[in-house]
Order: structure tokens, then C-alpha cells, then sequence
């Protein structure tokens, strides 16, 4: 008998005991037509002989030999017509998570969503994603989330939760007692008219919007100038001038992926064109977008007014607006403000801070520059954000006056994220009955009497319309995993409306577009190609309203200065507030700017560092309240420190759960202490040397310099280019050779491609403490550097992955050929052949080669997704996981080279350019990376290569990569 | 032919045939002393905790091991390398001082050899235990298979390394054993256990000591002695192509084949060295293994020290000279005066310094002093592996990948069960196997006897 192969214990018992009574029980019965069973037993031929011992062969190895156990599977009776096995199919739909909106493409394939591409089709996001984005796919698939309503600690089922919670509504609603429903800002025209019939239904509910980081001054700014509470539309890619003030909008400020692209736009240097954007930022922590401005200033909070009113005063000056008193401005404005007033109505100012006063001082400066209507638009505003401070203040009181009989709450935390989140929790124990529609047992959940879980938006329909007049559509990706019914179709339910959310949705749709003014007129038509497409743009803006500005009284004060260090709270681009502290891609994703994974610390200014003798790992006391370990942050202002938001949950689940520490309580202090207390703690940093040692590797120019010479700062390369000579013949590509380009220029280091390229390629991951070993299997990194004085340094972000090249040092090392490369220029790994030797890997310069240290799927030690049986289900199932042992590596996500060929195969045509594209280069949200043939001398790739500042990656070393980079060129003076 | 009367006396004490059989026979006669237990129970514990480590490798990972992803060899590759310079003595002794006619190496050669047979044994439990999927090992030989082009890349270092070390391995088996023979056949004749004299019958392929017997075991040493000579050069040259193909800067270099047998020759002599010191000691071999020939051993050393430390200051210069900004990182700053200067310095200090001081003749006759110092130059020659392996891949081309590398226990477990196996083999060694060639010693006995000691000024 061969031998038996099992993965677990219980696999094991099984089999034994499949194979025990196989071999105890007779050869079974059988009958073979035309013959009775006697003869069959009689006397058997030579054939029957054949026979038996087929089947005994078959039925041995069936039982006993199968290395894989034998799982059931049904087929489909009627197989569905747009499902073929192994096609992908694409839904569009709609990332909205209270917080970020995008566009998106869902690939599902066998009918599971396992991937989120951008959807190119859509005015905002305009194909982009962001790291959140990219792998809110995971969420779909996290084993923290309920699978069944809950009452009280027990499981229960809808029948009894609807009976109830329909009871106590109506209980409640006739006794006039008050019942708060809080949400996350709604951006869905159609939920916001369903809110509005349940409170007709029950009219002692009272709606509140809340959102954890709040942007009422906005809002408020814009009534008090406007008469109308809005968040302006920005058109950064209609600035010549964008002067950013603690506002990180290339990172997490309202809305990154669009702005991303917009910014992107000014900062494409190809053919010819020599015009760009100037970034200035001025701001209090080294945010990402700071790391891309052209030029940066380091201000402490307390001195953003003062900066900000002198830079009116300036622009003031010029265009005939009343001046105002303002203490000297600490740092330089005069530059900003003389490139503003060269750009009149081509200039944005925007500030991130959430503080009327200085919202008034950015709105007058925009106003007087005439950017309004330009720039920024109030006409169509922003429908993020809409979360309402005074409104949550006042539920907050009421419930701890007693005053709160029922609480609903959705897609909020305020248990964990509200700034005052002590009182919020004891007047949430005030209330009696509480509803939470969470996804997961959070804080918040924690506390309710009933959990109607959510669906996950992959399951659900919805719509959004995050600027106005601007549509888009959730649809389902994958009928519901668990016994979760979505938030909209619980609220039906309670209101009696009868039907299914997603007839509610059409017909809302139905009513809401301006039918009569349409094209066509078949309703179906539009709401099938909206579904199609994502998006909908309403066919024409109602009016445009004249919008006049009512000017507001402005100041300043010099603050005295604070009690030890000012405070500078920030969001992560990983994780953002904290709704994503149990993604183990985001919390394993490197900090754009630290490059620090799965955890929290407090970022220290190095001047202070090293007055106060600090270094990274060293554990400070905060406030005396809490431990937090330091990282030394060049750019981080004198005089201020950076805590991020989202860690210290305590119910975000296993991957989450416990890491760092929780400061939203913090909002409202402007100054904390911080003391040595002599302990270490590890973190884990993705990069520990900082500077370029002067090698020429991320290489960079000034606009003056580049318009004098595309080359400028790229002399290395024509010197390199020169000295090159080999022996050894080129190698001819036949069709084919795939190459990719990397505009520094436009690269913002947003990391959605190192999370895209996880998702697409089933990358592992493997915890805090093998990342802190250097081990992580990221293909993609992105390499930061920081050059220039560490008080305010030039910051450098530049992906590297596999570089492919045709002269790959990897390739001649390896003993057994496992890797190699194709003829089509792809240095591809054959993982069944290799042993280990990690020889390429050492020889690699680029070190891009990642070894399998440990069996990182299904192993208890490494408990994250590829150790559930949920989590797998988002594994690309055209990518191999790879097994313990071997090298793996950037493959140029070669799978979907393979689909498209494939396709233009079958169509008897050439591929056409962009057909194809990578993980990284479909999603990234600035089009810095451009993937095509570089054979085909009309394609992106085969222009980019063209250009003057392209050159490869350490290319003196002769590698000859077939990926290249391009200049990053800083619009400033020297 | 055997006229060494230039050299003087190679055997002291005025011994007769007799003598040198039974002496040197004594310690398998007699009973293991108390010694010898304790010193095997020890290298048993060590071995047991290299498998140990092995398990613990080969169950769990790779990851087990303090490697990162920019720095993907470490103490195995570091172990390896310095087991298979030790590996050379034996080759180097026996068969270059065979060729050039030394006979003052018929004293030491056995125990060289049996030296490099456990050290090239613990060396290439290495490339084993190194390989991520051990169970796929199989993959490195050039069989014949059914993958159509997928064959060995004959362009690897790798692969060469194990076609090298496993010739190695067997040529030099082959050659200790064939030396062997006649005395296997003295031990068969003189034993009074029937057992012990079926196995070493057996062993010694009915050898009866004729005169055509002994023509042809002449002969056939000296033939495989100069088939055997190209491996010295060969095994340790190729070990060296693992790093000098590579394009890491510190790796990337031409001096490294010649650097590396010089090296290994140098820790070879030095271990040899070692155990000779401790054997005659212990054996009270020191009229056969005399201090005249520690004496050679140490002229030997010093020469070798020299070129040791001529190949550094041809590294440092070569640095300077490429005018390579890597390599000038490399060796200035990250070796010299860098994270790694420790390690470099004591490379320099025991491999280049230290043995220096066998120019005083005081220092070579105070038999402690040679031992100290042969000891300093096993512990150099490890230090130069290290900084070689680690200090190059820990900060190459990107200084975003930089980073450094801490072994784990689990491969000190290792290096410390390789220790274990080398000494139980050589333990064994003085139990089971005449540790000096009888029949050798014999042949250069009788015509030096009225002469001096032939390192005796």
C-alpha cells in the first residue's frame, strides 16, 4: 500500500480509519452486465482478472493515496452564464467606509471577490486606489467579523432581532422617548432618503452623523463666508500653486485617491513639457505629502494661525483686502505668497486643522486670490465628511443626563474613537436599548444589547455621491458569506417598508435622475449602464449659484508658548482612524515615512532626540499616562511630537487587538510631556540606514535645471551608457519584452501598489517579529531616503521590485536554473525547482528576492489570513502560495501577462498597449508606474524610456534592467 | 632513494622497528583512558546538539537562523568555508610533501588526512542543512530527467562546489585508506582478538608485505598523490568562486581563488598544528612526531602568514585602486573602520600579526607558545570568513536594504555539533586506527640515525 499523506491529526485518524476498514471489508459486490454473479465468481478470466485489479488499484488509491484529502465538491447543475471556472469576472462598485470614498473594479473569480482594481471610468478616483482600498478586500474575508445577530452574549436569529428591536422602536417612539441613530458621514443619496422615512416612521429618532476625525470647520468656515455649510471641491490639478498647511491630501486628508491624480497631473514631465505644480507645505509632522512638496516649512501648531494670517496679510497687500494685526510669522511666507499672487486663480490654500479660525484665514485667502470657482468649488461640494461635533456633544451629554432611551449605531466607534470616549461609555450605560449594525464585536458593539451585523460592502448594494452630482454604485460581489443582513435592509425591516434594499435602490434611483432631461428615456437603460460602469454623473449641475463672499473678522494670537511638547495627531496611511487595526496587510504595510510596521510610538524631533539623549525603541512616558516607544523623525518641527491615530483597540480582533496605544482621547490637548523611562521596546522598521551614502540611486533635478537640460542630474546615466561593453551577445526578443518605468516625479509613496501587489500575488504575512528580522515578503517596497539638513529633509521615495534583468546576476548563480529568464525579458522562478541555496538572493543589488523562512500558510505560528480557512479565500488562485524553503520574487504579475496574450491570442490580434498591467501600475493612484512592451516603439513604456531622465537602477553594475526610473525633478530654485 | 641525510634525524630516541610499531600501536592496546571518555562524552553532548539543530532546522525553517533578506548566508556558509580550509592540511601534507619528497611529513600525514576527512565531513554537512528544501537536494546533481531542459546550470559556483567537495571527500578517503593498508595488516598480525582480526583482514585487502605488494602500494600513492594534488588547488578555489562570480562588492574580486587555498592551507597547518601538539602529547608520540617537525610546521606558517597578509593589503589596495565606491565602502568603512572592525581586526591580528612571532626561534621551541598561537590562527581564519560573508552582504549597493545579522542559537547549535563530529571522529581516530604511519615511519628510521635531528642547528 503507498503511503498515506495528512495535514492534521484528525486528517490523520480519518484516513487511518478509511483505510482500516477498507482493508477489513471484503472486495465489494459488483456485477457486470450479461454475466451472473456466479460466473463472476466462479472462474474469472484473464479479463476479470484485469478488471479486479483495476478496480482494487483504483479503490486502494482512492482511499489510501491521495496526497490531498478528497473534499466534496458540487457542481453546478446549471452552470451560470457569465461564470466560466477560471475567467475573472469584474463588477464595478463603490469604497465607501465612511470615511474614503473610491471607484472600483471587484475581481471575483469562481464568484469570490480577491481582488479590487481601480475603475478608470470614474471623474474622482479616475482609476486609482489607495493601500486601504486594496485590501479592504481582506476585510471580506476576516474571521473577527459576525457571522449571526446577536442579543445581549447569545446568538439569535433575524426573526427575533426584528421582533424586538421593531417592539422597543415602537415602545420607545410612542412614549415620546428619544432615540439617537449614529452614523458614519452618508454619502448614499438613497440611505439618507431611507434614514429619513424610518424617522417618519419613528419620529422620536434623532439622526447624527459623526465622524471620529472631524472636519466641521470646514463646514463651518464656509456657512459663516458662503451661508452654506460645505466642504469645497478641490481641483488641485487646476493649481499651479498648492500651499498645504497640516493638510495631507496626498496621504489621508478627505480625499487622497483624487487628489493623488490631480496633483499627479501637473507632475508629468514627458515630451517636451516642462510645466509642474509647487507644492509648499507647512506643517507640524513629516506627513506624505510634506515628503513630496517642493518646499517645506516646519511650524508647530500653535504658530499654523500666525503663519497662515501673515500669508493673508501678504496676499492682502497686493489685491486691496483689509489687513489684519499678526505677530511675526516664525517662518518664511513671502515666497509662498509672492508665487500665489503670480497665480492668481491658478493657486489653492488648503489647511487640514480642524479650527474655524484658521478655516476662516485659508477661505479669505482663497477668496482673495479669486480662487474660488477656480480651484475650489462650492457649488458642487464634497458630500464627505459631514460629521456633526456639536450634535455628537450634545448625545453625549443627553445620554449621560439620562435623556437617551435608545442608540442605534452604524459604521461608527465612538466607544474607541471619540475624543471623550469615558463619557460617551458611561452615558452609553445609560442607555437601555442599544442597536449596533457593526461587522465585527467592537468597542462600541461590545456595549449594545443587539448586533444586526452589516454586511461587509462587497456583499451589499448602495450608492454614493461623494460630490454632488457625481453617482456611484455599490453592487454585491458575492452573495452574503454569513447570516449578516445589510444596515439599509434592517432599517426597512423596522420601518415596514417592505421589498428588498436593492428594488428600494433602483427605485430611488428612478426618481431621482432627471429623467425628462435625459437622452434616453428608458430608465433601465441608465440605471444598467450605471451598474455597468460605477459612475453616473448627473447630465448638468442644477445652477450655478453666484456665490458671494461675506468677509469674516480674522486673528491670531501668539500663543504662549506651551508646557512641554505641542501634540501632532495624525492618521496613518495604513490603518487610517483605527477601522482597519485588524487588516494584517495594513498593519504589516511599512509607514511611508518610518517604514515602522505594526505599531504605534511617538515621533521626536532629532534635535530633541539627542538633547534628551533619545534613540528609536527607547520607551517614553506620555502625559505620564502612557508607554510609547520613540522613533528619532528628521522633519518632525522642533518642540512638537507626532502620535498616530488607530492603535490600542481592544476588540478589533486577533491581528489587532492590543498594539500601541489609543490617543484619541488626546484630540483636545495641545501639549503632552514625554520622559525617558529606560526601557526598550522592538519595533519593527523596514529600513534602518537613511541616507544615499551619495550613490547616485534616487536621482533628482530642479525644474530651472531640467528645462536647461532633460538630463540634468542624470549625467551618471550617458557616463554609464558609455562605459557599457559586454562580450557577450544582446539578446533578441522575439514580440516581446516586458518592461516597466517608475516616474519619481509623480511617485508619492503611498504604498497602494505594495498592497495591490500583495493582493494580486498571495504575499505572506509573517508578523512583527520576522519583519523586525528584515524578513518581510513585500515584492514591492518602496525605499525611502532622506537627504539635505535633518531638521527638514528631502525626502525620497522610490519602489523597487524585481528589475528583471536581462543581465541578471541572480540568474547565473543559481545551481539547479530555478530562476531564469524568458524570452520575453521576464526573470521568472520556477518555485518546484529551487532548494534554497538563497545564493540569488545575495547576488540580487537590489536585494528584491524574499526566502521563505517559515511555512507561512497554514501555520499556527503565523496566525493571519493564510492560516484561515476564511482568510484563503482571498488568494489569488492563479498564483501559486509558495512553500516553505523557496525564493519567490516580483513576477511582473506574469499571470495576467498569460490571461491577456491569451486573449489576444484567441482574437487573432496583436496585444495592444496598456492591455496589460501590473498590480502596481493598474491601481497606482499618480500613473508613476507605466507597464507595456518595449518592443512595440509606440507604447508608454517605449516612450518613457526615451525621455532624458530615464535610467536604471545601479545600471554601472551592467545588469541591464528592464525597469527604469525617471528623474525626480523638485520645482523649486537650487 | 630515501637518502635524507641533508635533513638529519627524522625519528629520535634510537628506536628499533619493534619500537615504533608497538608505541605507536600502544594507545589502541591499551585501554581508553579516563581522558578519552570524558573527551568523547563531550563531543557526543556537542553532536547531539548540532542534531538537535539540525531538527530543529529541517522541521521548523530556515528561519530558525538569524538570516534576513539582504544578508542570506551566515555562520553555515562562514562554518563551511572554515571546515573545508582545515580539510586541506591533510591533502596539502601528504600529498604536495609526497611529491616534493618531504619525508619528515611521514610522521604527521595520517593524522593530517584523518583530519581533513572529518573536517571535509563536517564542511559538507553545511551545503545540507544550508538548503532550504533539503528534500529536494537531490535536485543539485546533473540526473538525467524527464523536465526536458531543466538541467544543472554548469555556470554556478554552486554546483561546482559540490561536484568539487565530494571528489574531494572521496580522493582523500581513498588515499588515507590505501596508506592504511600495510598497517591494518601489522595490527592483524600483531592482535590476539579473533574479532579484531577478521575486521582488519578485512580492512587491509590481505596485504602480506612483499616486495611486489610494496612496489605497487608505492606507486599507487604516488599516483593517486598526483591525481589528488590538482583537488588542493581545486576545492578551495571553487569555494572561493561562490563569492568572486558574485557582484557583491567585497565578493567581486580575482584574488580570491589564490587567496583562498592559501588561506586554507594556512588553517589546515594551523589545526594540524593543534592536534599534533595535543597527540604527541598525550601518546607521548614526541620522539616520532618531534619538535623539529613543529618547527617545520611553523617556518611553514610564517611564510604562509606572509602572503595572508600580503592578500589583505592587496584588498585594501585594489579598493582604493578600482576607485569603486562600494568597494571603497566596503573595505574602508564598513571593515576597517566600520560596524565590522572588530572582526576585521582580528582577522589581521591572528592571521597576518600574530604569527609573526614564529620568526623568533624562542617562540617556536615553547611548544605552549605554538599551541596558543596555532590556536589564534584557526580563530583568525573563522574571523576572516565572517567578515568576508557578513560584512559584504550586510551593506551592499542600497543602503535602504542594510542590514545586520545576529546568529541564532540554533546555528551555534550547529557549528557546535560540526565541532562534536570532528572530534568524535578524531577521537575514534586514536582509538581505531594507527594514528602515524607505521610502515612510513619505518621507511626513514633506520639511514637518519646517526645524525642530528634534522632541525637542530
Amino acid at each position: 500500500m503507498e503511503k498515506k499523506y495528512w495535514q492534521s491529526l484528525e486528517e490523520y485518524l480519518e484516513v487511518k480509519k478509511g483505510s482500516n476498514v477498507e482493508n477489513k471489508e471484503p472486495m465489494p459486490e459488483f456485477s457486470i452486465e450479461g454475466l451472473d454473479e456466479s460466473e463472476v465468481k466462479g472462474k474469472s478470466s484473464r479479463r476479470d482478472f484485469l478488471k479486479m485489479l483495476g478496480f482494487s488499484v483504483s479503490a486502494v488509491a482512492l482511499v489510501s493515496s491521495c496526497q490531498m484529502p478528497v473534499r466534496k465538491a458540487i457542481p453546478l447543475l446549471n452552470q451560470p452564464e457569465e461564470l466560466t471556472p477560471g475567467i475573472p469576472n469584474y463588477y464595478a462598485s463603490t469604497f465607501f467606509d465612511g470615511n474614503d470614498y473610491c471607484s472600483i473594479l471587484v475581481k471575483t473569480r469562481e464568484n469570490r471577490p480577491i481582488k479590487i482594481e481601480g475603475n478608470h471610468m470614474s471623474p474622482i478616483s479616475k482609476g486609482g486606489t489607495s493601500a486601504r482600498v486594496q485590501a479592504s478586500v481582506l476585510n471580506l474575508y476576516d474571521d473577527a467579523r459576525l457571522k449571526h445577530p446577536y442579543k445581549g452574549e447569545t446568538k439569535t436569529d433575524w426573526a427575533t432581532i426584528d421582533k424586538d428591536v421593531a417592539a422597543n422602536l415602537s415602545a420607545l417612539s410612542q412614549g415620546g422617548k428619544k432615540v439617537v441613530l449614529i452614523t458614519s458621514t452618508i454619502i448614499s443619496p438613497t440611505t439618507k432618503k431611507l434614514i429619513a422615512e424610518f424617522t417618519e416612521t419613528y419620529p422620536n429618532i434623532e439622526w447624527v452623523q459623526y465622524d471620529a476625525i472631524s472636519f466641521q470647520a470646514i463646514r463651518k468656515a464656509h456657512l459663516l463666508n458662503f451661508g452654506e455649510a460645505v466642504i469645497p471641491t478641490f481641483a488641485i490639478d487646476k493649481a499651479k500653486i498648492v500651499v498645504g498647511f497640516n493638510a495631507d491630501y496626498l496621504g489621508t486628508w478627505l480625499d487622497p485617491v483624487a487628489f493623488s491624480k490631480q496633483f499627479a497631473k501637473n507632475r508629468k514631465l514627458f515630451k517636451g513639457q516642462t510645466e509642474m505644480s509647487r507644492l509648499y507645505q507647512y506643517e507640524s509632522q513629516l506627513s506624505l505629502t510634506g515628503s513630496n512638496a517642493d518646499i517645506r516649512y516646519g511650524i508647530k501648531p500653535s504658530e499654523e494661525a500666525i503663519v497662515l494670517l501673515n500669508l493673508y496679510n501678504e496676499v492682502a497687500k497686493a489685491t486691496g483686502f483689509t489687513t489684519y494685526n499678526a505677530p511675526a510669522s516664525p517662518v518664511d511666507v513671502k515666497k509662498a505668497a509672492k508665487d500665489l499672487l503670480k497665480n492668481k486663480g491658478k493657486s489653492l490654500v488648503v489647511s487640514g486643522t480642524n479650527n474655524l479660525n484658521i478655516q476662516l484665514i485659508v477661505n479669505a485667502i482663497n477668496n482673495a486670490l479669486g480662487n474660488y470657482g477656480n480651484t475650489l468649488f462650492v457649488d458642487s461640494p464634497m458630500m464627505l465628511k459631514q460629521g456633526d461635533e456639536d450634535a455628537m456633544a450634545k448625545v453625549v451629554k443627553e445620554m449621560n443626563a439620562g435623556k437617551v432611551d435608545g442608540l442605534l449605531v452604524y459604521n461608527v466607534n465612538p466607544v474607541y474613537d471619540y475624543h471623550d470616549s469615558i463619557a460617551f461609555e458611561s452615558g452609553m450605560k445609560k442607555v437601555k436599548f442599544k442597536v449596533s449594525f457593526a461587522e465585527t464585536k467592537d468597542e462600541t458593539a461590545l456595549l449594545c444589547n443587539y448586533i444586526a451585523p452589516d454586511h461587509n460592502y462587497l456583499e451589499s448594494w448602495n450608492d454614493a455621491e461623494p460630490i454632488k452630482g457625481e453617482l456611484s454604485i455599490t453592487q454585491p460581489a458575492i452573495r452574503p458569506i454569513f447570516d449578516t443582513r445589510q444596515f439599509q435592509q434592517s432599517l426597512m425591516q423596522w420601518a415596514g417598508i417592505s421589498g428588498d434594499f436593492s428594488e428600494y435602490l433602483e427605485n430611488s434611483w428612478n426618481e431621482m435622475l432627471p429623467l425628462g432631461k435625459l437622452d434616453s428615456e428608458n430608465f433601465n437603460d441608465i440605471w444598467n449602464q450605471a451598474k455597468h460602469d460605477g459612475v453616473y454623473s448627473m447630465p448638468e449641475k442644477d445652477v450655478t449659484t453666484v456665490v458671494t463672499f461675506t468677509e469674516q473678522k480674522l486673528s491670531a494670537k501668539a500663543e504662549k508658548p506651551a508646557n512641554g511638547l505641542e501634540l501632532v495627531l495624525y492618521e496613518k496611511i495604513a490603518i487610517g482612524g483605527g477601522k482597519y487595526t485588524n487588516n494584517p496587510w495594513l498593519l504589516e504595510m511599512p509607514d511611508p515615512i518610518t517604514t515602522a510596521t505594526w505599531d504605534n510610538y511617538v515621533c521626536v524631533p532629532v534635535k530633541y532626540a539627542e538633547e534628551n539623549n533619545l534613540k528609536i525603541e527607547d520607551v517614553v512616558k506620555v502625559n505620564g499616562e502612557f508607554d510609547l516607544p520613540v522613533i528619532v523623525q528628521p522633519g518632525q518641527p522642533e518642540g512638537t511630537v507626532s502620535i498616530a491615530l488607530g492603535y490600542g483597540r481592544t476588540a478589533a480582533g486577533k491581528a489587532g487587538n492590543g498594539i500601541g496605544k489609543n490617543v484619541f482621547h488626546l484630540k483636545d490637548t495641545t501639549a503632552v510631556t514625554i520622559e525617558k523611562t529606560g526601557a526598550t521596546y522592538p519595533l519593527a522598521v523596514t529600513q534602518i540606514h537613511h541616507t544615499m551614502e551619495g550613490r547616485a540611486i534616487a536621482r533628482e533635478t530642479t525644474l530651472g535645471e531640467y528645462k536647461k537640460d532633460p538630463l540634468a542630474g542624470n549625467e551618471q546615466h550617458i557616463l554609464d551608457e558609455k562605459n557599457n561593453t559586454t562580450l557577450y551577445q544582446k539578446i533578441d526578443f522575439d514580440g516581446i519584452q516586458w518592461g516597466m518605468t517608475i516616474d519619481l516625479t509623480a511617485c508619492t509613496g503611498c504604498a497602494n501598489c505594495v498592497i495591490s501587489c500583495q493582493a494580486e500575488n498571495n504575499v505572506a504575512v509573517i508578523g512583527k517579529e520576522q519583519v523586525k528580522n528584515r524578513r518581510i515578503m513585500h515584492w514591492m517596497r518602496i525605499d525611502r531616503y532622506y537627504s539635505a539638513e535633518e531638521v527638514n529633509p528631502d525626502v525620497y521615495h522610490m519602489p523597487v521590485m524585481c528589475q528583471h534583468c536581462d543581465n541578471a546576476p541572480c540568474e547565473n548563480v543559481c545551481p539547479v536554473a530555478a530562476t531564469n529568464h524568458s524570452n520575453e525579458g521576464l526573470n521568472q522562478m520556477a518555485y518546484n525547482r529551487c532548494i534554497g541555496t538563497r545564493y540569488c538572493i545575495n547576488n540580487c543589488p537590489y536585494k528584491v528576492r524574499r526566502f521563505n523562512w517559515f511555512e507561512f500558510s497554514n501555520n499556527n505560528k503565523f496566525d493571519y489570513n493564510m492560516n484561515s480557512e476564511l482568510g484563503k479565500m482571498v488568494l489569488n488562485p492563479d498564483v501559486v502560495v509558495r512553500q516553505r524553503g523557496v525564493v519567490e520574487k516580483c513576477s511582473l504579475c506574469v499571470q495576467r501577462l498569460q490571461e491577456k496574450k491569451l486573449t489576444a491570442k484567441m482574437e487573432n490580434r496583436e496585444l495592444r498597449d496598456g492591455e496589460v498591467q501590473t498590480a502596481c501600475s493598474q491601481s497606482c493612484p499618480t500613473d508613476a508606474i507605466s507597464f507595456g512592451n518595449l518592443l512595440d516603439k509606440n507604447s508608454q513604456v517605449s516612450q518613457n524610456v526615451t525621455e532624458g531622465r530615464m535610467y536604471h537602477l545601479l545600471e554601472h553594475l551592467h545588469t541591464l534592467p528592464s525597469t527604469s526610473y525617471l528623474t525626480k525633478v523638485k520645482n523649486r530654485e537650487a | 632513494m630515501y637518502n635524507t641525510r641533508v635533513r638529519g634525524v627524522l625519528i629520535k630516541g634510537d628506536k628499533s622497528y619493534s619500537d615504533i610499531t608497538h608505541e605507536i600501536l600502544k594507545p589502541m592496546n591499551d585501554r581508553a583512558p579516563l581522558w578519552w571518555w570524558i573527551a568523547a562524552f563531550v563531543a557526543t553532548g556537542a553532536l547531539f546538539w548540532g542534531v538537535w539543530g539540525f531538527y530543529n532546522t529541517i522541521s521548523t525553517g530556515i528561519g530558525t537562523w538569524g538570516l534576513n533578506n539582504n544578508v542570506a548566508w551566515g555562520w553555515a556558509i562562514i562554518n563551511f568555508v572554515w571546515w573545508i580550509g582545515i580539510g586541506h592540511a591533510g591533502t596539502a601534507f601528504s600529498i604536495f610533501l609526497l611529491i616534493v619528497r618531504q619525508k619528515w611529513r611521514t610522521s604527521i600525514n595520517r593524522a593530517a588526512e584523518a583530519m581533513t576527512i572529518f573536517a571535509v565531513m563536517a564542511a559538507g554537512l553545511f551545503p545540507l542543512i544550508h538548503m532550504g528544501r533539503i528534500w529536494d537536494g537531490i535536485f543539485i546533481f546533473p540526473y538525467w530527467n524527464t523536465r526536458g531542459p531543466l538541467w544543472d546550470n554548469f555556470n554556478s559556483p554552486l554546483f561546482w562546489d559540490v561536484v568539487a567537495i565530494s571528489t574531494y571527500l572521496m580522493a582523500s578517503f581513498v588515499f588515507w585508506y590505501i596508506g592504511m593498508i600495510p598497517d591494518f595488516a601489522t595490527i592483524r598480525e600483531r592482535t590476539s582478538s579473533k574479532i579484531k582480526r577478521k575486521i582488519y583482514g578485512a580492512l587491509s585487502f590481505g596485504w602480506i608485505g612483499n616486495a611486489k605488494g610494496w612496489l605497487r602500494f608505492e606507486t599507487a600513492a604516488i599516483l593517486l598523490g598526483g591525481m589528488a594534488a590538482p583537488l588542493v588547488v581545486s576545492v578551495h578555489s571553487i569555494v572561493s568562486m561562490d563569492f568572486s562570480v558574485s557582484v557583491v562588492p567585497g565578493w567581486h574580486t580575482t584574488i580570491f581563488p589564490p587567496y583562498f587555498v592559501v588561506g586554507a592551507i594556512f588553517s589546515g597547518f594551523g589545526m594540524v598544528l593543534t592536534l599534533m601538539i595535543i597527540l604527541r602529547k598525550v601518546y607521548k608520540f614526541k620522539d616520532i612526531v618531534t619538535d623539529g617537525h613543529l618547527d617545520a610546521i611553523t617556518r611553514i606558517l610564517v611564510f604562509v602568514s606572509l602572503i595572508m597578509g600580503t592578500a589583505y593589503l592587496t584588498e585594501l589596495f585594489m579598493a582604493w585602486y578600482s576607485g569603486s565606491e562600494y568597494e571603497l565602502f566596503t573595505f574602508m568603512k564598513n571593515r576597517v573602520t566600520g560596524e565590522y572592525k572588530f572582526a576585521y581586526w582580528t582577522m589581521i591580528t591572528c592571521n597576518a600579526i600574530i604569527p609573526q612571532l614564529f620568526w623568533f626561534k624562542g617562540i617556536r621551541k615553547n611548544i605552549t607558545m605554538v599551541f596558543i598561537i596555532s590556536i589564534f590562527i584557526n580563530i583568525g581564519m573563522w574571523f576572516e570568513r565572517y567578515v568576508i560573508v557578513v560584512t559584504s552582504l550586510s551593506k551592499d549597493f542600497l543602503p535602504a536594504t542594510w542590514a545586520s545579522y545576529t546568529p541564532t542559537i540554533t546555528e551555534i547549535s550547529i557549528f557546535i555539533g560540526t565541532i562534536g563530529l570532528f572530534l568524535l571522529g578524531v577521537l575514534m581516530f586514536f582509538r581505531f586506527v594507527p594514528t602515524i604511519a607505521i610502515s612510513e615511519v619505518k621507511g626513514v628510521l633506520k639511514e637518519t640515525t646517526t645524525n642530528k635531528s634534522f632541525t637542530d642547528e
